[in-house]
Formats: structure tokens, sequence, C-alpha cells
């Protein structure tokens, strides 16, 4: 197995809920995630909303401190670098988001907001206009709209804009934060496939966090299930399709609807049970366990750890574990 | 049986949208929002409106009962509302007509149910009201069968739940109790617009397997608005495809998704990633929707589309009948 990229230790986010005079409880974002991303590959990272994928995906690239646990990206805590290797990680990890309508500064022309990137990593070029408007090109953008602002674009268009900055400065690791959700299916397709071709040419490393199972499953090599701030399963794309071990994937999977008339009508049913708790309380042992059709005595004594059931399959369940 | 072959046998028409015009004068210019869009829905199934962002699809479904507010307006266009067999012109009839009809015949699911439910009132009140409104029952009866409306809507010990607040509940659990208001006087026809776009995915077959249920049981008919395929493939018997304003394909589910015609059809079908399969790319459409104040001439989808003949920016393509029950508005099937 190569060396990974990123190596995620038992990474903890809770969120204080302030009180009058002190905190009165905390919300439990994310609360023990363990994972490795390896060089040129895409993880996928899904779940409902709250689970924390959006947190994991801000830690993993230092937009946010932990409340604890380590990231290891080319072997070094990141929680740990100052001064000039903070700023070359900087460089190096990168994150694309979900609204292109408030990543872009309306008062700055698409020039200005390409350029701050450049000059904020010192990168040096001899002709900074023809750079940028080559970079531009590779998305579909022409050189008229290098002086416009952004709300002369359209969501997509935008979106290419946040792309153009983040690749401009040769990133190695991009953490895309659900970077089609606001988009049209049409304009997501055009969006997905640049992506995958970037990533080819760039040799990208992505993080790709998203609720849609289908752009997940297009995207990615493997993928990573969230729950509550845990992650319950871990498997190759397809595997994880073909044969969801965890309950929670099941239901999750048997929810999406499939565009295929005929699949609608045998489409196996796994009822969903009940609504995801709140992150400021989750239910003791296995977070899952009151929703769960296959819930077993321990399951609400004991938390399930995450094992490895087959070759790189990781499922966090007692149905599979050794009690 | 084939999912909405039914429907085609059994012709009896509750609602019928003839060339419908609806326009919003705003700074900019004037929006034509919808430019003649018509279609039918027959009795007991569910008819879906499909599309993305902007081509009308919404606009048409307030359009219905007026629900049209300035800038907007309903320039051109007839719908006819069958009772016991006879039309009525919805659009003829004053704002007090059509208010007994709204709420009582037909029902709307709106996509955000936070901003349906008024915060400052119970959610049985709310549901109540709507009773008491149209004089269906009184206040006390209300409130009993409210708790009734919440127990059909699988809320989970309604009782309780019924001197609930808004806020109260989640957003799943509040999309439900819009459910519940618009079933209270037992509607023909219920109008749901993006009923599940604001809520998660397993919320969402939740929402569906309701929707689906309540409507078998109180055999209404459900006119569905949607952006998601998979929806359009899980809920409905027949679908109608809007582009910038127009209807470009009107056919059963299954027409549309085994046996699309329309250039625009193929591309947005072959755009949604389906997770059952291995895709190696997706194929997008090119280009972005066309702005609505100055449409596209001839077909407006001809700037994007990978067929294009030399008529199309020319002459606007009508919208023909390909087989029983299937139309499509594009000059590769005219002869």
């Amino acid at each position: 197995m190569p060396e990974p990229l990123v190596r995620v230790e038992n990474l903890k986010k809770y969120f204080p809920i302030k009180g009058i005079f002190f905190t009165r409880a905390h919300v439990k974002a994310v609360d023990g995630v363990s994972f490795e991303i390896y060089r040129g590959e895409t993880l996928g990272l899904v779940g409902e909303s709250g689970c924390g994928k959006s947190t994991t995906g801000r830690l993993l690239i230092r937009l946010l401190e932990p409340t604890a646990g380590h990231v290891y990206f080319e072997g070094k805590n990141i929680f740990k670098l100052k001064g000039e290797e903070l700023k070359r990680f900087r460089r190096k990890a990168q994150i694309i988001l979900q609204d292109p309508y408030s990543s872009l500064n309306p008062r700055m022309t698409i020039f200005e907001i390409i350029n701050e990137a450049l000059e904020v990593h010192n990168i040096k070029v001899p002709d900074k206009e023809e750079f940028i408007v080559d970079w531009l090109r590779r998305v579909g953008l022409e050189r008229h709209h290098l002086y416009r602002y952004p709300h002369e674009f359209s969501g997509g268009q935008r979106q290419r804009i946040a792309i153009v900055r983040s690749l401009i400065i040769k990133p190695e690791f991009v953490v895309l934060d659900e970077p089609t959700s606001a988009l049209d299916v049409s304009v997501q397709a055009q969006i997905l496939d640049m992506l995958k071709e970037f990533q080819r040419e760039l040799n990208l490393t992505y993080l790709f966090i998203s609720h849609d199972l289908g752009v997940v499953k297009y995207m990615s090599d493997r993928i990573a299930v969230m729950y509550l701030g845990k992650i319950v399963e871990l498997a190759p794309a397809d595997e994880l399709f073909e044969k969801p071990l965890h309950p929670y994937t099941q239901m999750l999977l048997s929810s999406i609807p499939i565009p295929d008339p005929e699949y609608a009508l045998k489409k196996p049913k796994v009822k969903v049970i009940g609504e995801p708790p709140s992150p400021i309380n989750p239910p003791p042992g296995c977070r899952f366990h009151p929703r769960c059709p296959r819930k077993l005595d321990i399951c609400d004594k004991k938390e399930p750890p995450l094992i490895e059931v087959e070759r790189d399959h990781y499922v966090a369940c007692w149905l599979y574990a050794k009690k | 049986m084939i999912k909405g072959m039914k429907t085609l046998g059994l012709k009896r028409k509750i609602l019928e949208v003839k060339d419908l015009h609806v326009h919003f004068y705003t700074y900019a210019g004037v929006v034509k929002a919808i430019s003649g869009v018509s279609f039918e829905i027959y009795e007991g199934e569910t008819f879906c409106l499909v599309g993305e962002t902007g081509c009308g699809k919404s606009v048409t479904s307030r359009a219905i009962t007026k629900l049209i507010e300035s800038p907007g307006k309903i320039v051109k266009g007839q719908v006819l509302f069958y009772r016991d067999g006879s039309p009525i012109d919805l659009l003829k009839l004053s704002d007090e007509e059509l208010r007994r009809i709204r709420g009582r015949e037909i029902a709307y699911i709106f996509q955000d149910p936070t901003a349906a439910l008024d915060p400052l009132y119970s959610v049985g009140y709310q549901i109540a009201e709507t009773m008491v409104a149209h004089n269906t029952a009184t206040w006390k009866e209300a409130f009993r069968r409210a708790v009734d409306i919440l127990k059909s809507v699988l809320i989970p010990d309604p009782e309780k739940r019924v001197k609930n607040y808004p806020h109260e509940l989640s957003g799943g659990m509040k999309q439900r109790v819009v459910i519940g208001i618009s079933l209270s006087n037992k509607p023909k026809l219920l109008i749901a617009d993006e009923p599940t776009t604001a809520v998660d995915v397993t919320i969402q077959a939740q929402i569906l397997d309701l929707l689906r249920k309540l409507r078998q049981e109180e055999k209404m008919t459900l006119l569905l608005i949607t952006h998601n395929m998979g929806v359009v493939a899980e809920m409905c018997d027949r679908v109608a495809v809007m582009y910038a304003g127009k209807i470009v394909e009107i056919g059963t589910v299954h027409q549309i998704f085994k046996n699309p015609q329309h250039p625009y059809t193929k591309g947005l079908l072959k755009a949604v990633p389906n997770p059952l399969i291995k895709i190696e790319k997706l194929e997008s459409i090119p280009g972005t929707v066309p702005n609505l104040i100055f449409p596209p001439s001839g077909c407006r989808f001809h700037p994007r589309c990978p067929r294009k003949l030399d008529i199309c920016d020319k002459k606007e393509p009508p919208l023909i009948e390909v087989e029983e029950g299937h139309k499509v508005a594009c000059w590769l099937y005219v002869k």
C-alpha cells in the first residue's frame, strides 16, 4: 500500500452552545473519525444534513481547529504547522464550496479574484493576464469575461471561476464540498466532468462531499458513509452499492429515487424508521440503534468499532463484529 | 401492466390547461415565464411537471388557481377544472369564488414547510383553521379531526403533537403537517410543488411513500412538480418535460424514460448519474438555460441542441403526437 497523502486519526470537533453565563452543551459535529486518503484518488463522503461531513472537510484543510485528534498531510500534523510551512500547506490544500454566489467577492472582478490567489501564494508568471485567460479558456470562459463582476455570471459559470481560483495555484489536495448542489442537472454534469478531467491532468487528490449518492458514486473511488459524526461504513464505490453492509447504508441506498420507472417497481424496499436524532445528545452505543431494523441487545450499550470485514470494506456494526 | 397505461384507457379529465401565458413585468424587461403551455390531467393519476430552474414549472402550477402576484400576470389562456364532468374556467372566477375552491377542491403543498406554517399558532390550530375556513367542520370538531389527520400522515404521538408549534418539529415533520393541512378538506386535486426538495433523502423516501399511500386511500389526483428525474420515475404515471417556459415533450413515464424523443429530454436523462449503472462519462448539455426576457427564436432549445436543423432557429416546432399519448415539440419529428 502506498503512503497516504492525508491521514485522519480520531478527529473530533465539538461546537459549544453558549448559555447566558457558561457553555450549556456541545454539538458533537464530528466525533472520532479515522480514515486515509491516497494520492490521486477521490474519497467520497456522504451523509444527510448535520452528519458532520462538511465539518470534516473543513478540518482537513485546517479551516477549523479540532477538539481532539490529528490530521497528517504528507506525514506532517497540519494542526502544528506554523509560518512558512503553514503557508505552503495552504497552497497545497484547497477547498471548493457549495454556493458560488457567496464564495466570490461581489466587489472584485474575475481578474482580481483569481489574481489574489496568485499574489497570496507568491506565484510568479511572466504574463499574468495571459496565464489567467489560458486557465479561463480551459473551463469554457473567454478573455472578455476577465474584467466582469461575479453578478454577471450564472451559477455554473461562477463555480467554474471558483474552480480556476482553487486550481491555478497547483494544489495537491482539494476538498469539494457539495460543488454541484446549487446547480441544475445539465450544468452539474459539465462541472463533474471538468473536475474529473482536472484530476487526471494535474494528479489531484479529492475529498468529495455530497448528499447525492448518484453523484458520489460517479466521482469516487472509495466512499465513506457518515451518520451523526461517525463513519459507519467505508468501502470501494462499486462494492458499497452492490453490497452495503451497515443497516444505515442499506436504508440510505434504498431511499434514493432511481431514474428508471421499471426498476422503481421492483426496487427492494427498506423501510425508513424515524428521523436522525440531534447531535447534541446522540444515542448511547451505536448511534443508529433507535432507527435500526436489525438492532441487537448490545447496540444501545456499547459502541461498535469500525472493522475491516472484507478486503478494504470497513463497517461499524455489531452484526459484523465479534463482541 | 405498464405503469401509466391505466390512465390512458380511463380518460376522465379533471384539469385542462390551454395555451397558458404568464409574463413578469420587471425593470429589466418582460420575462416570458410561460408561453403557451397546454396539458391535461386525468382523474386518479399522478402527473409530473419536470424541468430545470426557471423553466416555468412552479409558475404553471401556481397559475392554475391564479396564485400569481405582481409583477406577474396571466396574459392568456384557460384552466378548465372538471367538476362532476362539467368544466369551469378557473381564470374567469372571482377571487372570492376561487378562494372557495383553493384549499378545498384544489390544495397545494409547497417546497418550504417552514414558510408554509405560521410560527405563532399550534399545528393543530392550523389544520383546524383550514376546515373551519371552508365550513367543513366546527372548531370543536376540527380540532378533534386534526388529531386523526396527524395520525394519517404518520406523525408519532399525534395527541401531543397537535399542541406543538412549528419550531418544535423537524423539517420532515413540518412537511407532514403541511400535507395534513392540504388533505384536511379531502381535495380532488393535490398540487405538490417540490415537496421533498428541502429534506434529506431518507425523509424524502418517507414523504413520497406517504403521498403514494394517501393518493390511493383518498382517491386523489396528484400534480407533482419536481426537478428530480428519480422522483418522476418512482411517482408518476404521466410526465411533461418543460424547457424555457414551454412543454417540449409529454407522455407516460414509460415513454419518456424508455423512448425519449426530444434532444433536451434525452440530454436531461443522460446527465443524471444513476447510481445503479457504471458510468464512464456523463453526457452534459452544453451552454445554459436561456434568458426569458429575450428567448431564442424558433425552438428555444436550438442554441444548445446537438441535432439542430436549419428551420429550428426560424420557426417554432408544434407539439405533435408521435405515438399514442406521446407528444413532442421538435422539428426532427415533423414530416
